[in-house]
């Protein structure tokens, strides 16, 4: 009974996008889709522990969805007229080629740009990833209610608006590909550093869902340099997590991480896919670039064997393709390491981030490393009233109050 | 196929300058050529606007648009288009030719 149950977990998690994809391009509806696909695996829930696990399920429950869609159409108004247009539709052969892989199809429409960002990943997560509504309210503190809206407005953009359930026109594929990754990419910083202060301070199971949701977009797109990128990325981020908050419940800072809790086997994937990206030849992305920074920061055993000018050289790379305050700042914390805080605070005060954290906590680090308590103290104050993570916030207290009274 | 309604955006009373008629020209003529033109033109500014409502038998007439905005509807293109992604880069080069912003909205169907 339990064995069955993990199975059907376990197939929920491998076959949930397949099922809703599939049935989405027949039946072409992504709301019919999402419906039918969770009536088929309560379907499953139901039969598999009486019947046994099929042969093949996720055959058996697309096939099991398809039914109940046809049924759907079959008792909806102008019932005939509707099905028969669906089936010429939407009834096409099997697409070939991973680019047409109808998964993909529904990540592409799932991620469109036509949608509000907070649509996109509520949609994502929920068509793709196979998250409940009430898992994904939870994920972003949002009422059940108000998600729910969320995800159904965004279904009836869709088909109000007629947004395709398809792959983009070839010239419009980097774009959506770099939409795609945003919204990936804003799950797993979600996860990485909760933004708020009711959460955990770091979220593995949003970590995770980002993960495998990357994994899946790669397997389709093997080709693409910046989705092998921020898989990578993601995965060098990973390994290091548990490392990353203390049993106090404070981050630590990368070089006061004990390196020995990193993941290696992440850390040897993660490298890999660096490796395949830099043999390639072809011009790295800033997904490509940030993975490449990270491969280098979990290449040392000890924070003193980092290589600081390679980590520069990369930044300097990286200003090139996105030459905005954040990576600048990100490029100063290396800058530091290499010629000392001064040349580096000097480069952080020319910097427009007045409202963010991460400015006045690096401020604070460089101002306490030249001596300049006071001024520190201050920038670690005011880094605790902008920082929303509770971990975070817990490590800056502790640091501002290490320095000597005033 | 779908219709399509793209309203041209302007806060401004200034209608289309010479490069901007030029430049929507061609895009209207490749709209024809390729199938996608239904109608376009161009609209008088609100001022011009009277609100016309005959719910209660007698028609009542008010002098303006029905909602004073910083920003409203100076023209307008209906474009035939097979899905969102094709209008939405009708809409693109439409914005670029009268050099405004674009609403796009589907007209509704059957």
């Amino acid at each position: 009974m339990t064995d069955v149950g993990e199975v059907i977990t376990q197939v929920h998690r491998e076959e949930w996008a397949r099922v809703v994809a599939t049935l989405a391009r027949r039946v072409g509806d992504l709301d019919i889709a999402e419906e039918m696909a969770a009536e088929a695996f309560a379907v499953a829930v139901e039969r598999w522990p009486i019947d046994g696990v099929p042969p093949n399920p996720g055959a058996w429950l697309t096939t099991t969805a398809h039914r109940k869609a046809i049924d759907r159409l079959r008792r909806e108004v102008r019932r005939e007229e509707k099905h028969r247009e669906a089936l010429m539709l939407y009834d096409t052969p099997e697409p070939l080629g991973a680019i047409d892989d109808d998964r993909l199809r529904l990540v592409f429409t799932c991620c469109h740009p036509a949608l509000a960002m907070e649509a996109r990943i509520a949609l994502t997560l929920r068509m793709v990833g196979g998250l409940t509504v009430p898992e994904i309210a939870h994920a972003f503190l949002v009422e059940e209610t108000a998600m729910s809206q969320r995800i159904t407005r965004a279904k009836a953009k869709i088909k109000a608006a007629k947004i395709p359930y398809g792959v983009p026109f070839r010239e419009d594929i980097p774009a959506r590909v770099a939409g795609v990754l945003t919204v990936l990419y804003l799950i797993f910083n979600e996860g990485y550093l909760a933004s708020s202060p009711g959460h955990e301070p770091v979220r593995s199971d949003l970590t995770a869902e980002a993960i495998r949701l990357t994994r899946l977009v790669h397997a389709l797109m093997p080709a693409d340099g910046e989705v092998a990128g921020l898989l990578a990325l993601m995965l060098l981020t990973e390994a290091r997590r548990v490392a990353r908050v203390s049993a106090s419940g404070e981050l630590v800072a990368l070089d006061d991480q004990d390196r020995g809790a990193w993941n290696r086997e992440l850390i040897a994937e993660g490298h890999g896919l660096v490796r395949a990206r830099l043999t390639s030849g072809e011009a790295p992305g800033r997904y490509q670039v940030l993975a490449a920074i990270n491969a280098v920061h979990t290449d040392a055993g000890d924070v003193r064997d980092t290589d600081w000018s390679q980590i520069v050289a990369l930044y300097d790379q990286l200003m090139r393709l996105d030459p905005s305050p954040i990576v600048r700042l990100n490029r100063a914390i290396a800058i530091a390491e290499l010629d000392g805080p001064e040349v580096a605070l000097a480069e952080v005060d020319r910097l427009p981030l007045e409202d963010y954290h991460a400015f006045h906590a690096t401020r604070a680090e460089l101002l306490r490393r030249l001596g300049r308590s006071v001024e520190s103290r201050a920038a670690y104050d005011r880094a605790i009233v902008l920082a929303g993570n509770s971990a975070e916030t817990a490590q800056l207290v502790r640091r501002r109050d290490q320095l000597a009274g005033r | 196929m779908a219709q399509y309604l793209m309203s041209v955006l302007t806060d401004s009373p200034d209608l289309a300058n010479g490069d901007e008629m030029a430049a929507i020209d061609v895009f209207n003529e490749q709209l024809q050529t390729d199938g996608y033109w239904v109608f376009a033109n161009g609209l008088a500014s609100p001022s011009a606007a009277t609100v016309v409502d005959a719910r209660n038998g007698e028609p009542v007439f008010t002098d303006g648009p029905y909602v004073e905005t910083k920003e409203y509807m100076i023209g307008f293109w209906i474009i035939n288009a097979p899905n969102l992604d094709v209008a939405l880069r009708l809409a693109a080069a439409g914005s670029k030719a009268c050099n405004r912003r674009v609403e796009l909205r589907p007209i509704l169907g059957e």
